[in-house]
C-alpha cells in the first residue's frame, strides 16, 4: 500500500508537470516564443517605440497599458488572441507600454492581478465577463486608474470603467444567413462550447438568422459542456464528434461558438468532405479563421462571425492616450462594425449583396435580432 | 531527538533546493533572468497585502489537505474532495442565501449544511467499498463527475438569478451569513491593509486542523484509524472494524471537504458564481502529500503552494517569465519532497527494523525462557 502511495505520488506529481507543460505547448508559438523572447519582445517594443515616435506623430504621452487574460492567456487563437491583436497594434501604433498576465489556472487571482496592474498602469483591462467583480473592487479602490471590461456589465459601476459589449446576435445572424443560403440540404447545426447565457447570444442569432431565409431549414444545436465545466472552450476532440455526427445526420454548414474547440469543428468538416466526396462546410468565430487555422481546413471555412475585440481594446487604448477616455457602455454592433463576417477565401462572395442588405435592415432596426434562443 | 528533527526537516529543505534548481534552468532555457525573477517575486511575495492573499489561498488549500491525509491515514485515496466540496458550497450557497438568521447562527448553519453534504456525498464511496468493495479511486472519480457536470450544472441552471449581466449566478448571502474579515486584528500589528480581506475562515481551518491532530494522535478512533491503515489485518485481529473505520474516514474526510468552498464564498463571493474556484480538490491531494498528513505539515505545504501561486503574478506583470513556472515549481516541489521522503523514510524505517529485530529478539528469548520454566514446574 505504501509503495502504491508512493507510485500515486510520482505519478501525480509528473500530471502537475505535464499540466504545466502541456498549458506551454498548446501555444506553443505564442507562449514559449513569448517566454523565449521575453527581454527580446520587451526591447523590440522599445525599438518599436522609438522608431514609432521618431517617424510619425504619435502623442508623446507615456500611457501604461496593463492587461489581464482570462484563464488561458495568449495563444487560444479565439478571445484572447483577439485582445492581444488590439494591444499589439497599440504599441505599434501609439507608443504605449503594454504589460500582460494572465489568470492561474482555476481563475482566482483575477483581482490580485488588476490591483497588480493598476499599481503599474493607466488603463487596466480585464478580458472576459467573470472579471466583473474583481474590476468593480479593483475600480474602486483604485479610482485614479481607468479600467475596460470586454463582455463585461457591471452594475453600479464607477466612472473610471468602460464596459465593451457586443453584438454577438447580430454577427450570428449575418452567418446564419450565410449558412442558410449555401445548406443544399436544408439542413444546418451550431455547436456551442458551454452552455451559457454569453453564447446563447451567438445561438439566438445564428437561428434566428437562417430562419429569416427558410422557416423550414432544421438546425442541429449543441453545447460541449455545461456550466460550471468550461472545458468545452478548450476541447477540440469533443467539437470534432459533435461536428461529425452532424454532417453524419445531415447537416451540411455547422457554425461554432466554442473557441479552441473549433478546431475540432474544421477537422470533422474536412475528413467527412473528403471521405464522402460531397463538400461540407464549417463557420469560424471571433476572428477570420480562415487565416488562423491550419492550411489543411481553412478550405472549409465558409466564413467567419467577427467580433471585433481586438477594435474595442485599440479603440479604448487610443482615448486613453489621447485624454479622451470614458466610462460607461459601449456597444459594438454591426453600425460601428463592432461585430461582422469576413469574407476571405471568397466562398460568399456570390451573397455579400445578401448579407450587406441583411446588415442594413439590422442596422436600421428594421429587422431585430433576439440576443436569447 | 537531534536526529527526529533531521528526519523532519531535511525532505522538504532538500525538495525546495532541489526545485529552485530545475525551475531556475527552465528559466535559463525560457530566456529569463532567474534572479531577477526570483528577487521580484520575493519583494512582491513579502508585502503585507501578498502575504494576506497567500492565507486566503492557503486556507481553503488546507482544509482540503487535511480533507485527503484523512483518507490517507487509512490508507483510502480519497480523491473526490473535489466533487465533494464543489457540490456542497453550491447548496450551502442556496441555503444560506435562503434563510435569515442572526449572524453567527446564519454561518454556523450554513458551515453545518456544507460538511453534511460534503460527508455524504463521500460516504457514498464508502458505502460502495463497504458493500460492494469498490476500489475508493473509481468511485470518488465517477462521484466527481457526477457531481460536478451532472447535478452542479443542474442546480446552477435551476437557481440562475436573471440579470443584467452574463454571468450565472446564485442569490447572495445575506450580510448575517458572511464572515467577517479579520484586517482590524491584523492591522494592530502591521500598518494598514490596503485592498483585500483576510478572511475569517482562516479560523476555522485552524480549528479544523487542531481537531484533526488530537482526534488522529490523542483518540480511540484516531488510533484505529492509524492502525487500520498501517496494519489493516492485525488491527481487525485487534477488535477494530474495518468497515466501520473505512466508513468513518470517508465521512469525516467528506465532512472537511465540505468546508473547502467557504472561505471564498462567506468571505469574499458571498454568491455561488461562475467565478467560483475549482480544483482546489485536487490541489489539496499534492498539499497532502507534501505535508506528510500532519497537520501542521499540511499548514506549511499550504503555505508554500498558496505563496508560489499568489507571488508569481508579478513574474508576468513585469515580464519576468510566463507564470506556468510556478505549476512546473510546484511539481517539481512534490516530486523532491517524495522522493526525499522515500530515502529519509527508508532509512527511518531501517533504524526502526533493526530495533524491532533486537527486541523481537529479546522478547523470544525472554518466552523461551518462561516457557522452559513452565514446563519445568
Amino acid at each position: 500500500m505504501r509503495k502504491q502511495l508512493w507510485l500515486f505520488s510520482v505519478v501525480l506529481a509528473f500530471a502537475l508537470i505535464a499540466a504545466a507543460c502541456g498549458g506551454d505547448s498548446d501555444d506553443d508559438t505564442t507562449t514559449t516564443t513569448a517566454a523565449a523572447g521575453d527581454s527580446t519582445e520587451t526591447t523590440a517594443a522599445a525599438t518599436e517605440t522609438t522608431a514609432a515616435t521618431e517617424t510619425t506623430a504619435v502623442p508623446a504621452v507615456d500611457t501604461n497599458v496593463g492587461l489581464v487574460y482570462d484563464i488561458g492567456g495568449r495563444g487560444d487563437q479565439s478571445f484572447n488572441d483577439s485582445a492581444a491583436a488590439g494591444l499589439d497594434k497599440a504599441t505599434a501604433e501609439l507608443g504605449i507600454t503594454p504589460s500582460e498576465a494572465s489568470a492561474n489556472n482555476d481563475g482566482s487571482n483575477r483581482e490580485e492581478l488588476l490591483n497588480l496592474q493598476a499599481d503599474e498602469s493607466d488603463l487596466v483591462f480585464g478580458i472576459g465577463f467573470l472579471f466583473g467583480d474583481p474590476m468593480l473592487a479593483a475600480a474602486t479602490a483604485s479610482p485614479d486608474v481607468n479600467f475596460g471590461i470586454v463582455d463585461g456589465f457591471i452594475e453600479g459601476a464607477p466612472e473610471n470603467v468602460a464596459m465593451l459589449l457586443f453584438a454577438e446576435e447580430q454577427g450570428s445572424f449575418l452567418v446564419g444567413v450565410a449558412a442558410a443560403m449555401k445548406s443544399e440540404a436544408g439542413h444546418v447545426g451550431f455547436i456551442g462550447g458551454v452552455n451559457m447565457e454569453l453564447i446563447q447570444k451567438f445561438e439566438a442569432g445564428f437561428v434566428a438568422g437562417v430562419h429569416a431565409v427558410d422557416d423550414a431549414i432544421v438546425i442541429d444545436r449543441q453545447y460541449i459542456t455545461e456550466p460550471p465545466d468550461f472545458d468545452g472552450f478548450n476541447d477540440p476532440a469533443s467539437g470534432k464528434v459533435i461536428a461529425q455526427s452532424m454532417f453524419e445526420g445531415g447537416a451540411d454548414v455547422v457554425y461554432h461558438a466554442a473557441g479552441g474547440s473549433g478546431n475540432g469543428l474544421f477537422q470533422a468538416a474536412k475528413e467527412y468532405s473528403d471521405a464522402n466526396g460531397t463538400k461540407v462546410w464549417a463557420i469560424g468565430v471571433d476572428s477570420d479563421q480562415y487565416l488562423t487555422a491550419g492550411d489543411d481546413v481553412k478550405d472549409y471555412i465558409l466564413t467567419s462571425m467577427l467580433k471585433r475585440v481586438d477594435v474595442s481594446v485599440y479603440n479604448t487604448i487610443k482615448e486613453q492616450a489621447d485624454g479622451m477616455f470614458a466610462g460607461g457602455v459601449k456597444i459594438f454592433d454591426l453600425s460601428v462594425d463592432g461585430v461582422g463576417y469576413s469574407v476571405t477565401g471568397g466562398f460568399i462572395d456570390d451573397i455579400v449583396a445578401d448579407l450587406d442588405d441583411w446588415k442594413a435592415k439590422i442596422v436600421s432596426g428594421e429587422v431585430v435580432v433576439p440576443s436569447t434562443p | 531527538m537531534g536526529k527526529k528533527l533531521f528526519y523532519v526537516l531535511a525532505a522538504p529543505l532538500v525538495a525546495v533546493g532541489v526545485a529552485l534548481f530545475i525551475s531556475s534552468i527552465v528559466l535559463l532555457f525560457a530566456g529569463a533572468n532567474p534572479l531577477s525573477a526570483y528577487q521580484n517575486m520575493w519583494e512582491f511575495g513579502t508585502r503585507l497585502e501578498t502575504l494576506i492573499e497567500t492565507l486566503n489561498r492557503a486556507t481553503p488549500l488546507y482544509l482540503s489537505g487535511i480533507a485527503v491525509a484523512i483518507g490517507f491515514r487509512m490508507n483510502l485515496f480519497n480523491i473526490g474532495i473535489e466533487g465533494q466540496y464543489v457540490l456542497a458550497a453550491i447548496i450551502a450557497a442556496k441555503v444560506g442565501a435562503e434563510i435569515n438568521l442572526p449572524p453567527i447562527l446564519h454561518v454556523t448553519v450554513i458551515i453545518v449544511v456544507a460538511m453534511i453534504v460534503g460527508a455524504f456525498w463521500s460516504g457514498l464511496a464508502g458505502f460502495l467499498k463497504v458493500t460492494r468493495n469498490v476500489h475508493e479511486v473509481i468511485s470518488t472519480i465517477m462521484l466527481n463527475a457526477i457531481a460536478v457536470s451532472g447535478i452542479v450544472s443542474y442546480l446552477l441552471s435551476i437557481w440562475d438569478v436573471p440579470d443584467a449581466s452574463l454571468d450565472t449566478a446564485l442569490k447572495e448571502i445575506p450580510e448575517s451569513g458572511w464572515m467577517p474579515s479579520l484586517n482590524g486584528f491584523v492591522e494592530i500589528f502591521t500598518r494598514d491593509i490596503k485592498r483585500v480581506e483576510l478572511w475569517g475562515f482562516i479560523l476555522v481551518a485552524a480549528a479544523v486542523g487542531v481537531a484533526y491532530h488530537v482526534l488522529i494522535n490523542r483518540t480511540r478512533v484516531g488510533y484505529d484509524l492509524r492502525a487500520s491503515g498501517e496494519n489493516a489485518p492485525a488491527a481487525e485481529a485487534s477488535g477494530t472494524d474495518p468497515k466501520k473505520m473505512i466508513m468513518a474516514a470517508m465521512l469525516l474526510g467528506g465532512a472537511v471537504a465540505g468546508l473547502v468552498g467557504l472561505p471564498e464564498l462567506l468571505g469574499d463571493a458571498h454568491e455561488y458564481n461562475l467565478r467560483f474556484t475549482r480544483g482546489l480538490g485536487f490541489a489539496g491531494i499534492a498539499v497532502a502529500l507534501l505535508g506528510r498528513n500532519h497537520a501542521v505539515g499540511i499548514a506549511i505545504g499550504a503555505f508554500v503552494f498558496g505563496w508560489l501561486d499568489r507571488a508569481s503574478g508579478v513574474l508576468e506583470v513585469r515580464g519576468d517569465a510566463p507564470r506556468e513556472i510556478v505549476a512546473i515549481m510546484q511539481g517539481v516541489i512534490i516530486l523532491a519532497a517524495v522522493i526525499a521522503y522515500a530515502v529519509v523514510e527508508r532509512k527511518r524505517r531501517e533504524d526502526e527494523a533493526a530495533a524491532a529485530a533486537a527486541a523481537t529478539a529479546q522478547v523470544l528469548a525472554e518466552r523461551q525462557a518462561a516457557k522452559e520454566q513452565g514446563g519445568a514446574s
